[in-house]
């Protein structure tokens, strides 16, 4: 956001924020951790608004929650924004100073009553109407998001209408302040930050700066294009229209993580070449032509990652890999020597010091020495002597506007329905969750004991069921207009009517992305995990399962 | 406003000046009379750097002057002018009690060499009161109140069977010395899931889950960080229990290497202790200000698939 | 917050029962549960509910006679606590269960002033009758610590589920199961014996020149609002509203008025350092956790003069900005509960609290809150834990409660005493007040006489009354006088050679006793004072909250010691015996946390300075 790809607050702020607004997050089961931090300021009196379709564990500790229908966020986040507007909360100064585009904003959200939102969202108006008071006279209010925001087929219109939010209140870089986003994956932002997305280069640089680029092309001898290349979604595309003939996948399994799975497997299926690096042999590795065993970096190799808050933090070689394992970079480095590169077979820091020489404002001032001292770095961090930056985009209160920069631009969105409409075959939403013992697709979660593990089942509200005659632990059939899987149910207390859910963990039970939506965004790339639309049958012989 | 630096707000920062036996010592406002030990070798049970004081076990306490009685170090805010004696006859004689009594009525064969240690300097003769009792299996439902009336023969002890109802926690309570950190950090100080509380009164005082219901029944959420704190091994991990079941636990061997957990983007540390190749627990630093030693149960115990077993316990 | 319940579903008998006790907090606060299904109802407004518990889960009791795990998890929904804290909350109180129970218990005060009095042939009886302690049906009996009842010994108390408590004393064990099966009345026939004040307060059947705490007792009835003021009630109130508070403050300063719980810390600087705490709002509380074995005149203040704490609450809710009161009453009182209920009802129905008190422009109010059996709860922070809906555990001081007290806020903690004599400040004046007595010890001071006298009963006299005198107006010693216990199971002993001593602070510290909670307990050559001593030190065994090291295990080790020496059976000598009771009393005393454990080995050690335990006395070890 405003040139920066991270999330713009240190954890410890939540704990001395005045409102916490926890949007499409179940942090206390996702991001556990963090979520110590939230209790630490719900203890000294921080209130808390939760907005997730569940009444989640996270919604549970809230003073209020906004449950709200599946892919209505930008409704909601409008109407909020509409509500400061009319109710004279807006931060005129901030606005004026550090913002562009409001004029357009407002015209944009004008439309978004608190009586349309409530048509649209189902919650009710008086509560929308609450949580924007709140927000706009809370003196420190955070907006912290998970996938609920980012699993949606226009997912970067989601994250906008949030961050207008925290510009028309100027709740944006001060203390306390700020816009969170939780990432799923311990090194998501560091991914990121090294140059995974496609227009970027690493370090933040944007593909088309044309000075940076060319530092990498003298750091690494060879040119590099100033055209974006493609995200898993385009790669899917272009695996479909033939352009793509050979995939080198490194530690992800589409085969199962990608949404509407079997197309997804069909398409890797008809590679020319697939090569995939990975510590399990996973489902899309059983597709490989060419498997590279590699080991587990966390644990039994060294290297950074880089975590939510933006902080860089080195892991490090606690136990030997196994029989062939070896570390990524080694596996990728010999591979370049035996294509005819000489990379050599660099240890961990020396590749950081080579990025360190050319991420020259996040991380040149990151040696492993100081990572070691001071139990990492939070980006930006551009010499040795520099203490990281808990805080970021502070310069956008600066009095002067040379301090200030560029202004950040209100990114006005419209509400899009999700791609997946519910109609008479296709009543209920389905959405995806995650739970506290679980991870991704379950390769790795799967290995350990969990007294909390319970058989994947279809969550479902118990007033659904009964219409449909369905009793709890009854294994029914769930039909998407991709796919079709069986799977017990059990009554959630979370869920509303109309909602239910499967968690991605327990693939090889319920293959759940069988029923999901490769629709995506085109902004991110991210495909809509969150909003599918089904049906619940009854099998014709269905005798409920004992003791389920 | 005119702010262009990450507004991190310190304290309004004052120095206190007291005296340790007999040396000035300046410590920030609010700190402890433990913050200004200067030796850092006070005896310590209930306190941990990660919790708020409990103040419960009182082997930390020193002599105040102008105190009628010894005052808890761990907890009493050090002030301006105060004299502050660590090593009085009254002072090493409630240490050693304390210890003594915690001896005399509970295992505490587990707890910390630095515990050891205090034992032997304190001078601790733990079987002065009388041959220890045998373990009861009545502890989990006593009364408050109620009265059982002892002839003095033997010494009342905690001792009672070990309680395993699940695959990753083991609870010994007969090693329990009852300092709260558990509850505090199932609570209040990190996890705020409270699944376990003391109950009952006095002597009878225990750990529990409601109506004494085993852990999985429980709100237990496996995080550990109950395990993570306590400091006598009545709560330890399964795989560790069973490692010193089966005579196969060597804490001299240990490595402890820290590292991020991979199990979501918090990044929190964990530090992996290994033994012989094996991952034997997961804990997290209490400095660092991401967890304050604080886990969830993926990272404290969702490393079995890099766990390098050997053949014989491979399942 | 996220709970995890399990499946077990509460009756709707105890449905209602909660219900009851959050529409009551509602009518006392105006704080709504939010119903809505989009208001999840489990944030501040929900977690802030948890000081109802204890009330609640007397409800609970009251409804069914135990707290089911149905009863549990209602709890933990309804008030936002989990359930593991509502269990060690429970567990806590010596007056609650949470296993299947009969519905009907009579508790039989075993304490020292009852056991040896009847007490011992009570419990005997109903083992007969109704099975072995703890054990029965429908009615089942139990051992309780002492009553508060030690002028009309032996006492039982009867907890009935369905059905008001009630006090039997002196009882028998007919009287008790005849009691269980009575009609359901209006006024339990138990009450009745109560109307006679004279039996409690000796001195109101004499010449009431002298009764100045005690003057209304007898006089006023108890239930009338109007009688009070007959009998001058009120006019202290309005006497406070003409001074305004600082002047009320000065005057319980000028008073040398000290506390009467046991501390004896000055009021006058209690008060002002709260009125003056800038941190808003502001607490009253009043102790009236009335536990220590052989005390009783805060009961019988409260059972025949309601009216006048009521008075004094609101006196000191004035003078110290305090708009709300707590009334921490022990829940072995079921008398004055009654009739203090019905007091602060009747003062809010004709104006004297609530919003407007006197037409004078403050708001005060009381609620009153029912202890549940845990002496520790009249500790100060411990009685503010247990307000607050958790274990009653004593708190770390500093800070102290004038500074961070109930719900964390500046609050003033006074003694029911202490109470009563703001009113005789305000009528008097400060300096008249402290022109009896002198030093810390100024005005009258209540003493509750029992054992081997002539006239148990709470006897008011002024400071500086010696011991003879006080055992001369009860009508003297009742035999051959071996000691006298002086200020309860805390305090310590004193021999016949010492009765000249002054009952003042200093007097009684100038030969190494105390005047603790004012009782005197006249023990002769005939009793048994080898079992008393074992009842002292189980006494703080069992109530001991567990806490602290020093204490929860060297109360085990007292009571364990003791033993032994009665028995004759010393592990090593009886001189190492004797330097382990010494070295546990210097650890309890030294470094436990609260005052409990701090006075646990005060009596024991008295008795074995005095020789109290020598042979050949102590070869009759009467354990129970």
């Amino acid at each position: 956001m405003f040139g920066a790809g991270g999330g713009t607050s240190a954890y410890v702020e939540a704990e001395h924020a005045d409102l916490l607004v926890l949007w499409g997050s179940n942090a206390r089961e996702t991001h556990p951790i963090f979520f110590h931090h939230v209790l630490q300021g719900l203890k000294s009196g921080t209130r808390m608004y939760s907005v997730d379709p569940r009444r989640t564990s996270t919604a549970q500790w809230a003073d209020a929650w906004l449950g709200l229908d599946v892919g209505t966020d930008i409704a909601l986040a409008n109407a909020i924004g509409r509500e400061l507007i009319h109710a004279g909360l807006v931060n005129e100064p901030f606005v004026r100073r550090a913002t562009t585009g409001f004029d357009e904003y407002r015209a944009t959200v004008e439309p978004y009553t608190l009586e349309r939102a409530e048509e649209i969202t189902k919650v009710p108006a008086e509560l929308i109407r609450e949580l924007a008071h709140a927000y706009g006279r809370a003196d420190r209010a955070q907006i912290c998001w998970t996938l609920g925001i980012t699993e949606h087929h226009n997912a970067a219109d989601y994250v906008f209408a949030l961050i207008n939010l925290a510009l028309l209140t100027g709740h944006v870089g001060r203390y306390g302040s700020g816009l969170v986003p939780l990432r799923g994956q311990n090194n998501v932002q560091g991914g990121g930050d090294m140059g995974a997305i496609p227009a970027k280069l690493p370090g933040g640089y944007d593909l088309g700066d044309a000075e940076a680029r060319a530092r990498y092309e003298a750091a690494w001898g060879a040119t590099i294009s100033p055209k974006p290349g493609m995200h898993l979604s385009q790669m899917f595309e272009a695996m479909e229209t033939g352009r793509l003939r050979a995939l080198y996948c490194i530690g992800e399994n589409p085969a199962e993580s990608e949404a509407n799975a079997t197309h997804a497997r069909h398409m890797l299926e008809g590679l020319d070449t697939l090569v995939v690096q990975d510590i399990f042999r996973t489902a899309t590795a059983e597709l490989a032509d060419v498997v590279f065993p590699a080991a587990a970096d966390w644990c039994e190799y060294e290297g950074t990652v880089t975590n939510s808050e933006r902080r860089v933090q080195r892991v490090r070689k606690a136990i030997d890999p196994p029989g062939l394992a070896r570390p990524d970079t080694h596996i990728i480095c010999n591979l370049a020597d035996r294509l005819g590169a000489n990379w050599g077979e660099p240890t961990a820091e020396q590749v950081w010091d080579e990025l360190r020489s050319v991420s020259l404002n996040w991380h040149h001032g990151m040696s492993y020495e100081r990572l070691d001292a001071l139990g990492g770095l939070q980006w930006p961090c551009p010499d040795e002597d520099h203490p990281g930056t808990p805080l970021l985009h502070a310069r956008l209160w600066a009095e002067n506007e040379a301090d200030r920069g560029v202004p950040a631009a209100f990114q006005p969105v419209e509400h899009v329905p999700p791609v997946d409409t519910l109609t008479d075959d296709f009543p209920i939403r389905l959405t995806t969750v995650r739970v506290l013992d679980g991870y991704n697709s379950g390769v790795q979660t799967g290995g350990y004991s969990s007294p909390l593990r319970r058989r994947e089942s279809l969550r479902m509200d118990a007033t659904d069921a009964a219409q449909l005659g369905i009793v709890n632990g009854e294994r029914v059939r769930v039909v998407s207009r991709r796919g079709a899987v069986e799977a017990p149910v059990w009554f959630d207390p979370a869920l509303r009517p109309g909602l239910a859910s499967f968690t991605p963990h327990f693939t090889e039970e319920v293959d759940v992305n069988v029923l999901t939506n490769d629709a995506w965004d085109p902004k991110s790339g991210t495909s809509e995990f969150k909003a599918t639309a089904i049906r619940i049958e009854k099998l014709p012989s269905a005798v409920p399962a004992a003791g389920e | 406003m005119t702010i262009t630096e990450p507004v991190l707000l310190g304290g309004i920062r004052r120095l206190v000046t007291l005296t340790v036996d007999g040396t000035e010592v300046r410590v920030p406002e609010g700190a402890t009379i433990l913050d200004a030990m200067p030796d850092g070798d006070t005896p310590t049970l209930c306190w941990a750097p990660n919790l708020n004081p409990i103040n419960a076990c009182r082997v930390c306490v020193v002599e105040v002057e102008g105190s009628r009685v010894l005052v808890p170090s761990c907890a009493r805010k050090a002030e301006d002018g105060m004299v502050v004696n660590t090593d009085s006859e009254r002072v090493r004689h409630s240490r050693r009690m304390v210890l003594e009594l915690l001896a005399s009525s509970t295992d505490m064969s587990q707890a910390s060499p630095d515990v050891q240690r205090w034992m032997d300097e304190y001078g601790v003769d733990a079987e002065r009161y009388g041959p220890p009792a045998p373990p009861a299996d009545d502890r989990d439902t006593r009364h408050a109140g109620h009265h059982h009336t002892p002839d003095g023969t033997t010494a009342e002890t905690v001792a009672q069977p070990v309680k395993i109802d699940n695959d990753l926690y083991v609870r010994d309570y007969s090693r329990c010395i009852m300092c709260y950190k558990c509850v505090k950090a199932c609570g209040t100080d990190a996890q705020f899931t409270f699944a376990i509380s003391a109950a009952g009164r006095g002597f009878d005082a225990r750990i529990a889950t409601e109506m004494n219901n085993p852990l999985p029944d429980s709100a237990c959420v496996y995080c550990g960080n109950c395990i993570g704190v306590c400091p006598t091994g009545a709560l330890k991990s399964v795989s560790e229990h069973e490692l010193r079941e089966a005579g196969d636990w060597h804490p001299e061997e240990e490595t402890v290497t820290t590292t991020i957990c991979s199990f979501c983007g918090v990044g929190c540390n964990l530090e992996l202790h290994v033994q012989q190749g094996q991952i034997v627990n997961v804990t997290s630093p209490s400095d660092h200000s991401v967890t304050h030693g604080h886990l969830c149960i993926k990272g404290r115990f969702g490393f079995q698939h890099v766990q390098n077993l050997p053949e014989e316990r491979r399942g | 917050m996220d709970l995890r319940l399990s499946d077990a579903v509460a009756s709707p008998a105890v449905q209602e029962a909660v219900a009851a006790v959050l529409a009551e907090h509602t009518r006392a606060t105006g704080d709504v549960v939010r119903e809505h299904a989009y208001f999840t109802d489990s944030g501040h407004a929900a977690r802030d509910r948890r000081h109802l518990l204890l009330p609640a889960l007397h409800a609970v009791m009251d409804a069914e006679g135990w707290i089911s795990p149905g009863a549990l998890n209602h709890l933990a929904r309804v008030l936002s606590v989990p359930p593991a804290d509502v269990y060690g909350v429970a567990t806590f109180y010596a007056m609650l269960v949470v296993e299947p129970r009969a519905p009907h218990v009579v508790h039989v005060c075993d304490d020292i002033a009852c056991g040896p009095n009847g007490g011992e042939e009570i419990a005997a009886r109903l083992t007969t009758e109704l099975g072995p302690e703890g054990k029965g049906d429908d009615a089942c009996w139990v051992r309780s610590p002492c009553l508060g009842l030690c002028e009309r010994a032996p006492a039982v108390l009867l907890q009935r589920a369905g059905r008001p408590d009630v006090s039997i004393a002196p009882a028998t064990a007919e009287a008790a199961t005849a009691e269980l099966a009575a009609p359901v009345e209006e006024r339990p026939a138990a009450d009745r014996a109560f109307d006679d004040t004279s039996v409690s307060v000796p001195q109101t059947a004499g010449d009431r020149a002298g009764l100045r705490l005690l003057r209304r007792i007898g006089l006023v009835d108890p239930e009338s609002v109007d009688d009070y003021r007959a009998h001058g009630g009120y006019t202290a109130l309005r006497r406070a509203v003409e001074l305004g508070p600082t002047r009320v403050i000065k005057e319980v300063t000028d008073s040398a008025l000290t506390g009467r719980g046991g501390a004896a810390f000055p009021t006058g600087v209690k008060w002002d350092g709260v009125a003056r705490a800038p941190e808003r709002p502001h607490y009253l509380v009043c102790n009236a956790d009335e536990s220590e074995p052989g005390t009783f005149k805060d009961r019988v203040l409260m059972e025949s003069d309601p009216f006048g704490l009521v008075e004094a609450m609101t006196i000191a809710g004035y003078a110290t900005g305090c708009e709300r009161g707590y009334l921490y009453i022990r829940g072995e009182y079921p008398l004055a509960t009654r009739r203090l209920q019905h007091a602060i009802e009747a003062a809010r129905a004709r104006g004297y609290l609530g919003a407007d008190v006197l037409g004078a422009g403050f708001t005060f109010d009381i609620e009153l809150r029912r202890g549940a059996g845990a002496y520790i709860c009249g500790e100060e922070t411990a009685l503010l834990n247990s307000l607050e809906g958790l274990r009653g555990e004593p708190r770390n001081k500093p800070p102290f409660p004038s500074v961070k007290g109930l719900f964390g806020k500046p609050t003033v903690i006074n003694n029911v005493e202490t109470l009563y004599n703001v009113l005789e400040v305000l009528a008097v004046g400060g300096p008249a007040f402290a022109s009896i007595g002198g030093d810390r010890s100024t005005g009258t001071k209540l003493f509750c006489v029992a054992g081997a006298v002539s006239t148990p009963g709470v006897y008011e006299v002024d400071f500086g009354t010696t011991l003879r005198e006080l055992l001369m107006l009860a009508g003297g010693v009742r035999g051959e006088l071996r000691a006298v216990l002086l200020g309860g199971a805390a305090g310590g002993f004193v021999t016949p050679d010492q009765l000249d001593v002054p009952l003042t602070l200093e007097g009684t510290r100038g030969i190494g006793a105390t005047l603790g909670s004012g009782v005197v307990l006249a023990i002769d050559t005939a009793a048994d004072v080898p079992a008393m001593l074992r009842r002292i030190a189980a006494f703080f065994r069992d109530e001991s909250c567990g806490q602290c090291v020093p204490c929860r295990v060297g109360t085990v080790r007292q009571e364990e010691a003791l033993a032994r020496l009665v028995r004759g059976a010393p592990l090593g000598s009886r001189a190492t015996e004797l330097a382990l009771l010494d070295d546990l009393a210097k650890v309890m005393q030294d470094a436990s946390i609260c005052g409990l454990g701090h006075t646990a080995p005060a009596a024991v050690k008295s008795a074995l300075a005095l020789g109290l335990l020598d042979p050949p006395t102590s070869t009759n070890g009467r354990a129970r």
